[in-house]
């Protein structure tokens, strides 16, 4: 390995940190007199321009990735599930950096956006990662990010107070993390994902070790918080209500994407350390006591089964709390621990070819690109409104048609109804959980989550009722600015084509294997 | 060609919803709305029709099959047999029976015909879609249109009966999703075409779970007893061409599902358990037994109504357990009648609703017996007497009209699997000539002198006169029961050779 390898797979995040610096020099250095709106605008730009060049830098990465000096094992990954994840975040970057346009929660526009462009950065990084310390630092670089992020409506109390809650819970995240590396790097005597699950696998003592599962239950505890999963998710409801929408939606969308990019390669090297003909998935009888765990299950038998604890945790409590509901934006929060509910089970039951990860990152993507509209929407109407209550969306098709019905779109998205991308995303992902493991124990995972989305049904359907059927408290016209509306309409358009056409993102998805 | 049916349906709801709106009070646009649904909803029913035609005398005919999500094997399979065919044509008929009866409607003109237009193309859809998968999202797509139709315009507690309806129907699919996954996993991940998962030779074991949880799934659609609650009060609370749809077609969604996907596809989850308790030693009995609790259960609380259009919305819950019923007597003769019960409940049933709600209650603002017997409609309004007295009588099963032929074969083929069966639902039937005969006198020809209050000194208010739309319907609704009523055969022989094939075993 030398500098110049190092480069050549870091092409992306190289974009974007020079884009960052770029947005600081313009805005503050040459911006400084400009109106508001005008500094937004050139600063999204610049972001956007950024983003744009590290997408088209995307396929000059060294392809294969990079590996260890003397070694075969990867370092850093690129291609294949990497590069889905890297070209998502960069995408849904340039959404959340349209919802900047038009809101006046902050004057810092420059540094908003170059701290946006840095936790991108963060998020690239752990996509690719494939060592505990190359990991640990992406995180933290994606996580610093989001908490300056969330204090940025410097004027609001709940901005400040959000963030304080979300820094600490992820400054003791990030210390279970770390705590939980620790002990795996003294069972495995490495860093890398792949020699640790070899290590674990190969000596059945380590297998077994008690320590391990002590090690596995700290990672799930810190990323866990990341995910938002239950019970790591107490930060979630508060970040999302309180943080600036745009801030709300990266956090929302991106940093979801890296996360669980992050469980996709500790998930895909675990695999890969299996036998072949042995799929991951949760062995009850034998994971509860790790003495009489074959040796073969290494890694992957408690960690699936912590996973799939988590994930019936998750779907089940973000659900019913969703339910209790009365501000839209914490209800989205809740219906996002939902949803990463659902997730977790495909990391819970993961495969070695690459159906898990495709379904885990459709799922994913399409989740945060809807969620990122219904942040936008939300904003829109919060503006107008001043508040994001659900009686602040009484008869909004009378006030503002479009925005109704894009609500409507995203919402029944999300709640999971065809022919639009969250239900694809669902089947997608319950089809390749079934696909890993026929048996009785996932396909009562499974019904549970089908279950619980009916639940889910019914508060997306509380907001869309004061949106459509009841009378609107006040008539006065909620106007959004055009372009807003434009990225709104975009992203609506593309849950309907891509729900209408999912094979179109599945084979664009299988088309960054083609190589490997 | 059929297919063209769901096409225009959503194109038709798409331009409606686009429409531009009109300004408050501006009948221009509620015009418009309506006309342009009537023509699509018109379109749709002629293509029904010429579909029906062609068809006669043929299988299955596969319009279009392409390959819609390749890596997963799902096709977009459009077929037709002739269950679809039958059932194509009902859904046409209702929906232009639907337009018509509400031509008053004045309030959001456009996003009613929208949401109403959608709601039929995704039952054309189900009745047309020949892969599972497909299947599920025309069903699905159903849901949402009913939330918002009973929701924005309907009446009586209009939030709850809408919310407690569009969760009891995606209860329901989330149950069959979860029978589609595992039919998915089991056959292979392969294919979810539902010929190709009915010749999969899914184990005896699977089929024995998944059966039961695909009718039930389906069947709240249909009304299954102790999951039709949703039924009465969705009915009661819906504007009238939601009601119509309701009772006409979607709870035929229902009973179609739990025939061609839970029959279809895992005939062995009928098979006997090797045991019994008190007789029930299969699924079959058990859904039977269901099934006939409906009819009987139905029927008496229908008896028992203050509400006109509860007695409606009851009484679909009886006549629906007929449809369930015949289905398990797995008999060719009972599933005929079941098919038959189908198209004939749907188009009575929607006589009905429109009766009541369009007709009466639009001009009274009341549906309460107690205030109706004061009224004298019987003189004041001989239309909507008669017009009842004729569709109340084909609802009883009359010979002549389309629910004699219909039940009759259910009963018959009742007898040939349990004769118990036939022998307590005919109690249904008599309980059915009960209420109906109450109804039709408590709103009618009541002999209760008007209390003083009631009586206006002035003579009694003209009402509104009948409207060309409100006659056409029924016209329409009228002319379908007796045709199928006088001759059964003109859907028996398209009904017959595909319920054949379907018991049969497989699809081919």
């Amino acid at each position: 390995m030398n500098y110049a390898d190092l480069f050549r797979v870091t092409l992306p995040e190289t974009a974007l940190d020079i884009a960052a610096l770029l947005v600081l020099i313009v805005d503050l250095g040459f911006l400084r007199k400009a109106a508001l709106q005008t500094r937004i605008m050139a600063s999204v730009l610049i972001g956007v321009l950024g983003c744009a060049a590290a997408l088209v830098a995307m396929p000059y990465q060294a392809a294969g990735g990079l590996t260890y000096p003397g070694s075969t094992d990867l370092l850093l990954s690129a291609g294949g599930y990497t590069a889905i994840a890297q070209v998502g975040i960069l995408v849904l970057t340039v959404f959340t950096l349209f919802l900047l346009i038009g809101s006046e929660f902050t004057k810092h526009v420059g540094e908003f956006v170059a701290v946006v462009l840095m936790a991108a950065t963060g998020g690239l990084l752990i996509s690719a990662g494939q060592d505990l310390l190359v990991i640990f630092v992406g995180l933290e670089l994606l996580s610093l990010g989001l908490y300056i992020l969330t204090a940025f409506a410097k004027r609001s109390g709940k901005s400040a107070e959000s963030a304080m809650k979300y820094y600490l819970f992820g400054g003791m995240s990030a210390a279970f993390l770390l705590f939980g590396f620790s002990y795996l790097y003294g069972l495995t005597d490495s860093t890398n994902l792949h020699q640790i699950m070899r290590a674990l696998n190969s000596s059945p003592a380590n297998g077994a070790a008690p320590l391990l599962f002590v090690a596995l239950v700290m990672i799930a505890a810190g990323l866990g918080f990341k995910v938002a999963a239950v019970p790591f998710h107490l930060w979630a409801p508060d970040t999302y209500e309180g943080a600036p929408a745009p801030a709300a939606a990266f956090i929302a969308s991106v940093s979801k994407v890296a996360s669980f990019a992050l469980l996709i390669g500790i998930g895909t090297a675990a695999a890969h350390a299996l036998d072949p003909g042995k799929p991951m998935h949760v062995w009850i009888t034998a994971s509860m006591s790790p003495k009489s765990m074959p040796a073969y299950f290494g890694f992957a038998g408690p960690w699936s089964l912590i996973i799939a604890i988590i994930a019936v945790a998750s779907m089940v409590f973000g659900n019913l709390a969703a339910l209790a509901q009365n501000s839209v934006r914490r209800l989205l929060a809740y219906s996002a621990i939902a949803h990463a509910g659902y997730i977790l089970l495909a990391v819970a039951y993961f495969s070695r070819s690459n159906i898990s990860a495709n379904a885990i990152l459709y799922y994913i993507l399409t989740y945060g690109l809807t969620t990122i509209g219904a942040f936008g929407a939300v904003s829109v109407v919060e503006r107008i409104n001043g508040s994001d209550r659900m009686d602040a969306f009484l008869g909004l098709y009378k006030r503002n048609g479009m925005l109704a019905g894009v609500l409507l779109i995203l919402f029944l998205s999300l709640a999971g109804i065809p022919p639009l991308v969250g239900f694809w995303a669902k089947f997608n992902l319950f089809a390749a959980v079934l696909q890993v493991d026929r048996g009785v124990a996932p396909f009562a995972l499974v019904a549970i989550a089908v279950a619980m989305s009916a639940v889910s049904l019914y508060y997306y359907l509380q907001v869309l009722k004061r949106v459509f059927v009841m009378p609107p408290a006040d008539d006065g016209p909620v106007k959004g600015s055009p372009l807003t509306m434009g990225v709104l309409a975009l992203i609506t358009l593309a849950v309907v084509v891509l729900g209408c056409l999912p094979g179109l993102m599945q084979s664009w998805m299988a088309s960054f294997y083609a190589g490997m | 060609m059929l297919a063209w049916t769901i096409y225009i349906s959503f194109a038709g709801a798409l331009v409606l919803a686009l429409l531009p709106k009109g300004k408050a009070g501006n009948g221009q646009s509620a015009a418009l709305a309506r006309v342009i649904a009537l023509l699509v909803a018109a379109a749709g029913f002629a293509i029904a029709i010429a579909g029906f035609a062609a068809g006669a005398g043929q299988g299955r005919v596969t319009i279009v099959d392409v390959p819609w999500v390749p890596m997963m094997g799902i096709h977009y399979t459009l077929a037709a047999d002739g269950i679809s065919r039958v059932l194509v044509l009902l859904t046409g008929l209702a929906a232009v029976a639907g337009v018509l009866f509400s031509w008053n409607i004045n309030h959001r003109t456009n996003e009613f015909f929208a949401f109403f237009l959608a709601l039929i193309g995704g039952v054309y859809g189900v009745f047309l879609s020949f892969d599972l998968f497909l299947l599920f999202v025309f069903y699905e797509i159903a849901i949402v249109p009913k939330y918002f139709l009973i929701a924005i315009w309907g009446s009586t507690r209009r939030e709850y009966a809408a919310m407690k309806l569009a969760l009891y129907s995606f209860v329901g699919s989330a149950m069959v999703l979860i029978v589609l996954l595992a039919a998915y996993a089991a056959a292979g991940s392969h294919s979810t075409g539902l010929v190709n998962l009915a010749n999969a030779n899914l184990p005896v074991s699977f089929q024995m779970w998944a059966f039961p949880v695909a009718f039930i799934g389906f069947g709240i659609l249909a009304g299954l007893w102790p999951f039709h609650t949703w039924a009465p009060t969705g009915h009661v609370a819906a504007p009238t061409a939601a009601s119509m749809l309701l009772a006409g077609v979607v709870m035929k969604l229902g009973a179609y599902g739990c025939l061609r996907v839970a029959i279809g596809l895992f005939p062995h989850g009928l098979d006997p358990w090797g045991w019994s308790f008190w007789g029930i030693g299969s699924w079959r009995d058990v859904f039977a037994l269901l099934a006939v609790i409906g009819i009987i259960y139905g029927a008496l609380v229908a008896l028992a109504q203050t509400d006109f259009k509860f007695v409606i919305g009851y009484s679909s819950v009886s006549h629906m357990g007929f449809v369930l019923l015949g289905l398990v007597t797995l008999t060719q003769v009972g599933v005929d009648g079941a098919v038959l019960q189908m198209f004939s409940h749907g188009v009575i049933a929607g006589l009905l609703f429109a009766i009541v709600g369009r007709i009466v209650y639009d001009r009274t603002h009341t549906r309460q017996f107690g205030e109706l017997e004061g009224m004298y409609l019987g003189r004041r309004m001989p239309f909507a007497a008669w017009a009842f007295v004729i569709a109340g009588v084909a609802s009883m099963g009359l010979p002549g009209f389309s629910g004699f032929v219909a039940e009759l074969q259910v009963l018959m083929g009742a007898w040939i699997a349990k004769p118990w069966w036939t022998a307590a639902s005919g109690v249904g039937i008599v309980i059915g000539v009960a209420y109906t005969w109450r109804a039709l006198q408590k709103a009618f020809f009541s002999d209760r002198l008007p209390r003083p209050d009631e009586h206006p000194k002035e003579g009694w208010p003209k009402f509104e006169a009948i409207t060309w739309p409100e006659i056409t319907g029924t016209c329409l609704l009228f002319a379908a029961t007796l045709i199928v009523g006088i001759y059964p055969s003109i859907l028996l022989n398209s009904i017959e050779p595909a319920v054949k094939a379907l018991l049969a075993g497989g699809m081919q």
